[in-house]
């Protein structure tokens, strides 16, 4: 439960010093409780407050990362159940599933086969976070000496899969020090797999029979010092898995309930056999609460729906996505091709460019920054105007890449046709179609004068 | 420890829609609750799929689409049979392409005809779309709404500028409007009130949010709808508690990430299973924001969205 005013002042020394800045600790209370200062500008605090006073203003959430380095991934610390409440903050991991009763080549060349699973987008490259490696042998020493093998052939963090405390202690000796995701503590073995996670300081997935059991292992954990934790429902039903993740979310968010204040690992992997299912239960799951989504097949035609789709579901509603500005060749076009502009909004950029394509005329399309703005909005806003349009195409080397000097403007602009060509000295300025959907037919009928 | 299930009890309610005539009619609409959210309200009613129909052969269309309905889509009678009796359609929504004044152009009593061909040939439901451009599609659904009098059909999209057109001709036929506002929840609330305004009653009307395809403005849309609902259910705003529509086979099938070959886009995979994946994936994440029909055009990508609403629990 979050604390008020009140419940802060309790543990503060009452003094009044002013030292943090505020005259009186009841002041500094009231700010600390809207969020508005830190607990650490209060040099006198007890160390026992301090520990009570983080616990119960940490959020409602716990951020947890998986890995080291660059490829680390972090998830949770979500603090809305709809993204344009605020936004959603850390886009869930996709794992790739494998594991050691597979042929060992076989494996590693999937494992491989990720690298190619990389897709640049707006300015982001969308991609796959972990491999998870499951111990479908039985074998400890086999489940060792495979996740030491597929270690070497990945870069990305790892989620070890086994239930067995003596398969998952060795796999740890080979991979522990790289903050793999142990998985998974359940009912029967959260002992051994506690001292697992302490020994590793690796964080660590908990699955339970059912949400009421799921909630004492967390306590437990906590209470024992684990805190980086992951938490799965137990259900392998779409249905069931939506409903629970529903659930866990509302009770970390709505009901404060820190027993499920952590991020979730699914697994789509093992809810059905198809794999056409599976991007649909992955899909699914990216916008309903998933942290981690661990599919058996990443293959390049399903995760690049599927990134996309975590890529618009994860875009921060507040701050549009935004493209480089610059000229963009769309369908190989020469020094005799038309020249457009329009703005750096990804949306206005994509669907202008997919119309460019679609036509399959060849274009220079010239992205202007005015700072994620559509063309209307940009131009109302005072950012898509003569000035800064001119600058851009004077700048923009474009005048070396044709040998005309007409540019073509979104029809909504027209207004700023003649000052854009006083701008511009010796370009001409041509008004376009005021709709995307219109530019193919105008490309069609269009053909800039040379000079 | 107990778990407290936090359910959530919505003072709101979709209104039911139903389109079609008595012995094949759907009906959309009807839950108390948000998509999927069987374990704490009742939806009554499946969303529905409509798959697209064209009153002229679609060009340059993704090979994934040739395969499967290129022996029928110079056919708008035929295309639609096949949608009712082979793919398992809910309904059919046949888009009037060719009325579009920057293509050919077609007058409404030519693309009436074809609406009454298509409305002859198949017993499920009829939603038909104009071809977008305001003026035009207020002179020919006006036709169409006289000629499939008696089968309760979907005419849209009514946008700002030929609602009064569209809306009277609904009212004066008997049918059902789809209204079209571009991602907006005060303009769909607004077109609404307008609508019923005019006297067409609020158990006639569809909100046609103007979808984006994934990777095309879809987190606009999905916002949109989640929205759309909330305010539906959670305010019981008594005008944004109609059934949502999707037009989305066409936005999806456009983008290049639906239709590029593989030799043009090695690193994108499977051409047919991409394409086929960013129409499903389109369409559930529309789902799941709250739509109640989905406007689709591959039979694959159809499949995919039933089972996953089988395994929601909702074929029943």
């Amino acid at each position: 439960m979050a604390l008020t005013g009140l419940d802060i002042f309790k543990q503060l020394p009452k003094t009044n010093c002013g030292e943090c800045g505020v005259p009186t600790c009841l002041a500094f209370a009231m700010k600390l409780a809207a969020g508005g200062a830190s607990l650490d500008a209060c040099p006198h605090v007890t160390e026992e407050a301090k520990a009570a006073l983080s616990s119960a203003s940490a959020p409602p959430m716990r951020g947890v990362t998986i890995g080291t380095g660059d490829n680390a991934l972090k998830i949770g610390e979500e603090l809305v159940l709809f993204r344009h409440e605020k936004t959603f903050f850390n886009p869930p991991g996709f794992a790739l599933l494998i594991d050691d009763a597979m042929d060992e080549a076989d494996a590693i060349a999937k494992v491989e086969s990720l690298k190619g699973v990389s897709f640049e987008r707006v300015g982001q490259v969308l991609k796959a976070n972990l491999v998870a490696i499951k111990n479908a042998s039985g074998d400890s020493a086999k489940f060792a000496d495979f996740v030491k093998k597929v270690q070497a052939a990945t870069d990305l963090p790892l989620v070890l899969i086994s239930e067995s405390p003596d398969a998952m202690g060795k796999a740890l000796e080979v991979a522990g020090t790289s903050k793999p995701l142990i998985y998974a503590a359940t009912e029967s073995n959260v002992d051994q797999m506690l001292e697992l996670a302490k020994q590793y300081q690796a964080p660590l997935a908990v699955r339970a029979s059912s949400l009421d059991s799921l909630g004492d292992l967390t306590t437990k954990l906590d209470a024992a010092g684990v805190k980086d934790l992951v938490i799965d429902p137990g259900t392998r039903q779409l249905k069931d898995t939506h409903e629970s993740l529903v659930y866990l979310r509302r009770a970390a968010l709505k009901k404060k309930l820190r027993p499920y204040g952590y991020p979730t690992i699914t697994m789509p992997a093992e809810e059905t056999d198809d794999d056409m299912m599976e991007a649909v239960h992955a899909a699914v799951y990216v916008m309903k609460y998933g942290g981690i989504i661990v599919m058996r097949d990443l293959s390049p035609e399903k995760a690049y729906p599927l990134f996309v789709l975590r890529q618009n579901i994860y875009t921060d509603p507040q701050r549009p996505m935004q493209v480089e500005q610059g000229f963009y060749p769309i369908n190989s076009p020469d020094e005799n091709s038309p020249v457009l502009v329009t703005t750096n909004f990804s949306l206005t950029y994509f669907i202008v460019s997919s119309e460019v394509e679609g036509s399959k005329m060849p274009a220079w399309l010239g992205v202007v920054d005015v700072e994620g703005l559509s063309v209307l909005t940009a131009w109302a806003a005072g950012k898509f105007v003569p000035e800064r349009i001119a600058a851009f195409v004077k700048k923009s080397g474009i005048e070396e890449k044709v040998n005309h000097r007409n540019v073509v403007i979104p029809g909504y602009v027209a207004q700023i046709s003649g000052e854009l060509e006083d701008e511009l000295g010796d370009w001409k300025v041509v008004v376009g179609p005021r709709e995307a959907s219109d530019v193919p037919s105008f490309l069609k009928s269009y053909q800039p004068v040379t000079v | 420890m107990a778990f407290q299930a936090p359910t959530e009890q919505y003072s709101g309610k979709i209104r039911e829609v139903v389109i079609g005539t008595t012995n094949s009619q759907v009906i959309a609409g009807g839950q108390n609750t948000l998509a999927f959210h069987t374990f704490e309200g009742t939806i009554p009613h499946r969303p529905l799929i409509a798959m697209e129909v064209y009153d002229i052969e679609p060009q340059e269309w993704a090979d994934a689409l040739k395969e499967v309905i290129g022996d029928v889509w110079g056919d708008p009678v035929a295309w639609a049979k096949k949608c009712q009796d082979e793919f398992g359609a809910d309904l059919i929504c046949l888009q009037l392409a060719s009325a579009d004044p920057n293509g050919l152009n077609r007058g409404a009593d030519e693309v009436a005809e074809t609406v009454k061909a298509v409305l002859s040939a198949i017993s499920i439901p009829l939603i038909v779309y104009g071809c977008g451009n305001a003026e035009k599609d207020g002179e020919i659904l006006k036709k169409v709404a006289e000629v499939a009098q008696g089968r309760n059909i979907v005419i849209g999209p009514a946008v700002e500028d030929n609602y009064k057109s569209v809306a009277a001709a609904a009212l004066g036929f008997s049918q059902n409007v789809a209204g079209e506002t571009p991602i907006d929840v005060n303009m769909a609330k607004q077109l609404n009130i307008l609508m019923t305004n005019l006297g067409l009653p609020a158990e006639k009307i569809l909100i046609d949010p103007a979808v984006g395809a994934l990777g095309y403005g879809l987190e606009y849309a999905y916002s949109v709808i989640e929205r759309d609902r909330l305010a539906a259910l959670q305010q019981n705003d008594s005008m944004m508690q109609m059934p949502i529509i999707a037009n989305l086979g066409k936005e999806v099938w456009k983008t290049k990430e639906a239709k590029i070959s593989s030799e043009e886009m090695p690193e994108w995979g499977d051409p047919t299973r991409r394409g086929i994946l960013w129409e499903t994936i389109t369409a559930v994440s529309l789902l799941v924001a709250g739509t109640d029909i989905l406007i689709m055009r591959h039979p694959e990508s159809v499949k995919l969205i039933k089972r996953t609403l089988n395994e929601f629990g909702l074929m029943n």
